[in-house]
Formats: C-alpha cells, structure tokens, sequence
C-alpha cells in the first residue's frame, strides 16, 4: 500500500559494509514508509542477504559507511537484540537449528523481550500458551514443533513457518524477510506468504529479499528494486520484476559496463561487477 | 555464565598444616606418594589442591540412617558383605590406583571416626529409588565412604548419589557394584563442590550377561574432581550406557579417567562425555574402550563433547580404543567448540539479550546431560547450581 504521508519507517542512505574487509555494499539507497511492501531482487553476489544481515546487526559484517535510520533514530549504533526489540525483524534465509533449546521457551523469552521493550506485560507461561496456540494459525502449523528444539530435524518447509510464526508473536515494525522462498514447495510456499500478507498492515512494512518472481505472484509488492554489485541499480513498481522474469538478468550486465563507462568519463568510482 | 567461585590458594591448608605436611598424610594413608604428571593417567590432572585440605579425618553420621529403605533394598553387616568387598575392584584392576588406595588407607581411622564406614546393599526384586547425601559440609579433613551394591538377578534401582562439600575438604568415594544376570541399575551422581573443595569418585562395576547399568555423572564446583568409572561386562553381553558431563570455571581442575572392558561378545557401550570449560578451567577426559578377541559382536560408540568458553581455559580430551576383535562396530568422536556464533546471533535477532542468549545455549548444552539423572534429581535443581544461578 502506497501512502507518501505515512510516516518514514526505515531510511538507508548511501550504505557501506565489508565482510573480512571485503567491500560488499556500495552505497545503497532506500526508503521504507509504513504500509509498504519492498521486493529487493538481484542474483547471487549482489549484496542482497548482506544487506539484510546488515541492518539486522550480524557481527560479521562492517558498516563502512553511510547511515541507517529507523524511525528516525540511529540504527547502526544498536546491538542486534535492541533492534529486534524496538520492531525490526529478520526472517533468516537459514534458520538456524538449536538443539536442546525448546522451541516453546524460545518464542516466548523472545516475545517477552519484545512486550517488555513496548512496555507491555510479559506473559507467564500459560498465557504465552494460549498466545502461540492462535498464532499458529497464521502459518497453519502443527502444535507439536513447539515442543522440539528451536528447528531442529525440521524440514525447509516447518524451518520458514517458524520463521513466520515468530514474526507473528514479535508483531515487528519492519520485517525483512530474506529468502524465505527459497526450498519452498508451492504449498509451502502458499501458507507462508499467507501468513506474511496477514500480518501486513498500514503500521507495517515488510522487505522481501527474493530470487524470483513466485513469491511475488502471492505477495504483491508496491516497489521493486533490482540490486547488483553492492547498490541498487533500479527502482519501480511490481512490472519490473515481470520485466526482470521475461528478460533476465543481462541487462544488469549492460548497465553495469554503461556505469562503468560514465564512472571513467566522470572520474568517479566506477561499479564493479560483484 | 558459568559460576566463578573464589580461587582458594592450593599451598597452605585452611587449618595452618602446610601443604607438604598434607601431602605426607595423604601418602601415609595410600601407602604411596601423591600422584604425579610423570605418570600417564595423571598427565594433565595435578592433584596439589588435595594438599590445601587438613590432615584429619571427617566423621560423618550414617547416610543411610536418616532414611527408610525401599522394599527390596536390604542392608548388609560388614560380615555379610566382606565376601563381596573387593571384588568389583579386583576385576576392573582398579586396587592399585591411588583414590583407592587412599579410600583404603583412611577406612581404619574412618572406622573409628564414622560407625558406619561401609555402606553395604543388596538390591532383590524392584527396588524403586533412593538417594544418598553424602555432604562433608564445611568441616575440615577427608571424608570417606565406601559403598557396596549386590544388584541381585533381575533386580531394580534407580540410584541417586550426592556428594557434596561446603568448605575446604576432599571426599574419597569408592563404590563397588556387582550386576547379576538381567540386572538394572541406574546410578546417578550430582556432586556439586565448593572453593578449595576435592572429590575423587571411583567405581568399580562388573556387569554378568544381560544386566544393564545406565551411569550418569554431573560435576561442578570442586577444585579438584576426579571420576574413575570402570566396567567390565564379565561375559560381555551386557549394556553400558554411561553420561557425565563436568563444568569447571575459575581455576578448577575436573577429570574422567573412563574404562570399559568386554571381556565377551555381543556387548553394548553408548557413551557421552560432555565437558564446559571457563576462565582458566581445565577439563580431562580419557575414554578407554577394551574390546579384546573374546569381544566379537561388541558395539560400541563414544562421543566426548567439550564447550570451551575462554581463552585461557583448557580441555585435553582423548578416546583410547583397543580393539583386537574384527567383527564389532565401534565409532568415536570428540568436539572441542565454542558457542556457535550463528546460534548466538539467531537469538540475538529475536532480542535476546546477549549474555541470556550464551547462558541458553549452555544451559541446553548442559540439559542433555542432566535430564538422564535419576528423576530425584530435578528436585535438586542441578542446572541452577551448576550454571551459578542462585
């Protein structure tokens, strides 16, 4: 949903990171404002998942530079546990199994974290109880995952509905949601973006990080931007990732080589291939 | 996070005897000098913080007195258990090993002090369950306990010892266990030391054919901890499964010395060694498995598991297979690790926080372990005592 009034949720200004002093981000532009629904696309390589691990705070990535605001404030000077309190959230493209972790005790210290930050009440066991029960309706989830380790022996499937599930307790502000089409069967696939288009709402906005375009025939995205080399290269409406299905990624390439061009004639820093 | 307990110096007991006056009592009562490094089953484990304690026996009062014992449980005389004691340790070759030749040495001046020194049961039928403190408190000294177990033919119990110290003190626990044929026993012991505290617990188990023998340790807190557990499955045919897990901080030292011997075929061993190591703790595991030619049908598997939470904390950890028999199935494996960065990450992105996220992931490390303890246990609240949590 398109509302240029609402307000700014999250603004990225020419952002920079480096893993093992590896620049990955160049400078990447974008804002998201409440209500909205942003795709990020681009092949492999292209700074997609980094930039997700990035504003999520993953130590292993370096902030270079730029800025990220998150309702106005500093992100980037938060540790990750503060961010996910305050309503960002990141669904993981490889959720990460805990052995002897329960599952049931995981969303609820996590959604106790997140209450507590709101200055809500956190829920005693039984509450929590009847809470997760209603909200295992949202990805149609069997009760008995709750009762295993934090996504241990689940299947790819049972790993991105637990992912939903726990963006369904957090109720985040900004949802970034890498991948999570990826290993997907279509009715994985279907119960899943389900259960991202029940929690959209005009508070909200959610950034889907995707390969292809299924996932956004099940959910619609007012804005798509294509990502290569470290920045995004083109922003618009969901027909240019029609547009990226029917003609692919070469002319990402041409693009690339044209900027590089400009970059020499200009003598600014011309985009490398990443 | 791992409790830190104060470091209580080594030289220099609590009661003014010097270390080296300790260390000659010590020997006196083996009848052989303090282990050393030189010697192979003592190269990473120094035992200097014996030699803080007081050179004096602890008595205690009867363990057993305080309680009522199960049907099926039945007190042995010292007459009535002589033909037994011995035994177990003669054919696990245990006699000559020095904690028990210390638990020996002391039994004539714990005799004196403690009117029940021996602690002798004969298990028939199902027995149920029982627990024995075995707590030196903060009193000074060596406290001893000798325990005798004769699990009768398919018989039942489920044990839980607890050997425990408040002060600067060691406790020397020797027990002796005989399985007869289709004979089940659970032995569970959550020892649970304190600054300057040492325990050394041997035990001497043989198995005959059918006979089961699950035994589960959990150690923390001690200066100094050393686990003996030996087992001979007589005629093989037996099943093993053994479960310890020790957690040594500060400057504590905690040691397994593990021995399984099938001296016949068709036998089971399911081991699991885990281990957390922080500060400038040191944790030792050596896991020998004896599968000579008489073993053929053995199966085996060993897996030591080791968390390593600082830098300057230490783990020596080694499997130690012999294996003469060709057709067995024996598998081990040992992990030295630290908490994952990507698990810690994960709950990181949930909003928690990052010390309660560590104390998770080492709480579930810990709970494999702890939830195979004899159901006695839970009561104990283990994992809040060993992760320091009040």
């Amino acid at each position: 949903m398109i509302c240029p009034d609402a307000p700014v949720l999250l603004e990225i200004r020419d952002l920079q990171a480096a893993v093992d002093d590896q620049p990955i981000l160049k400078g990447v532009n974008l804002t998201i404002r409440a209500g909205e629904i942003h795709a990020v696309m681009g092949r492999n390589g292209s700074g997609k998942s980094t930039l997700s691990k990035v504003l999520a705070g993953h130590p292993a990535y370096t902030v270079t530079g730029g800025s990220v605001h998150y309702r106005g404030n500093d992100l980037l000077d938060l540790a990750p546990e503060q961010r996910a309190r305050i309503g960002l959230f990141l669904g993981f493209q490889y959720p990460v199994e805990i052995p002897g972790v329960s599952n049931l005790e995981f969303l609820r210290v996590a959604t106790n974290a997140r209450r507590s930050e709101g200055g809500l009440e956190e829920l005693d066991t039984f509450a929590f109880e009847d809470l997760v029960r209603e909200r295992l309706e949202v990805v149609k989830m069997d009760p008995a995952f709750l009762e295993r380790s934090v996504n241990e022996g689940f299947s790819g499937g049972e790993k991105k509905r637990n992912e939903i599930l726990q963006m369904a307790l957090l109720e985040p502000l900004v949802a970034i949601l890498d991948e999570t089409d990826s290993g997907l069967d279509i009715d994985a696939l279907r119960i899943v973006a389900g259960g991202v288009n029940q929690l959209a709402s005009p508070e909200n906005a959610t950034l889907l990080i995707t390969h292809y375009q299924r996932l956004l025939d099940l959910i619609t995205p007012d804005y798509v931007h294509v990502m290569a080399a470290g920045r995004i290269l083109r922003s618009g409406g969901r027909e240019l990732a029609l547009e990226l299905e029917r003609t692919g990624y070469d002319w990402v390439d041409q693009e690339l080589e044209r900027f590089a061009a400009e970059g020499q004639q200009t003598g600014r820093a011309p985009l490398e291939v990443g | 996070m791992v409790a830190v307990v104060p470091a209580t110096p080594y030289a220099g007991a609590a009661g003014g005897a010097s270390a080296s006056a300790t260390a000659a009592w010590l020997a006196s009562l083996a009848g052989a000098p303090l282990p050393n490094r030189r010697q192979e089953d003592w190269r990473f484990t120094d035992p200097a913080a014996l030699t803080g304690i007081d050179p004096q026996l602890i008595g205690l009062a009867d363990p057993l007195a305080a309680q009522a014992l199960p049907d099926g449980l039945e007190c042995l005389s010292p007459a009535a258990a002589s033909p037994w004691l011995g035994q177990a340790l003669a054919a696990t070759t245990s006699l000559k090993h020095w904690p028990v030749l210390l638990n020996a040495g002391a039994s004539a001046g714990a005799a004196a002090a403690q009117p029940t020194s021996l602690l002798a049961l004969r298990v028939s039928g199902a027995a149920g369950r029982l627990q024995l403190p075995l707590d030196a408190g903060d009193q000074p000294g060596l406290a001893r306990f000798r325990l005798l177990l004769v699990v009768e033919a398919g018989a039942q119990l489920e044990l839980l010892l607890q050997p425990s110290s408040g002060g600067v003190n060691a406790i020397s626990l020797v027990s002796e266990v005989i399985l007869e044929p289709g004979a089940e026993l659970t032995l569970g012991s959550l020892a649970i030391g304190a600054a300057g505290s040492c325990l050394l617990q041997h035990t001497a188990v043989v198995q005959a054919p059918g006979s089961r023998f699950e035994h589960v340790t959990v150690s923390a807190g001690w200066a100094l901890a050393r686990q003996e557990p030996r087992i001979l499955q007589r005629q093989g045919g037996a099943c093993t499964r053994l479960r310890a897990l020790q957690v040594c901080c500060d400057r504590q030292l905690a040691d397994t010395h593990s021995w399984v011997c099938f001296d016949g075929p068709d036998g089971e061993l399911d081991q699991l060694h885990k281990a957390v190591a922080d500060d400038q703790g040191r944790s030792v595991f050596n896991g020998a498995v004896r599968v000579p030619r008489a073993a053929q049908g053995t199966r085996a598997a060993q897996l030591s598991r080791s968390l390593l939470l600082s830098d300057r904390a230490r783990i020596d950890t080694k499997p130690e297979l012999e294996i003469v028999a060709d057709d067995v199935k024996c598998a081990h494996g040992a992990t030295v690790s630290r908490l994952q960065a990507e698990e810690l990450f994960y709950l990181q992105s949930r909003g928690i926080a990052a010390d309660q996220a560590a104390q998770l992931l080492q709480r579930a490390f810990c709970a494999e372990v702890l939830r195979d303890l004899p159901a006695g246990a839970a009561a104990l609240r283990p994992l809040h005592r060993l992760l320091g949590e009040g």
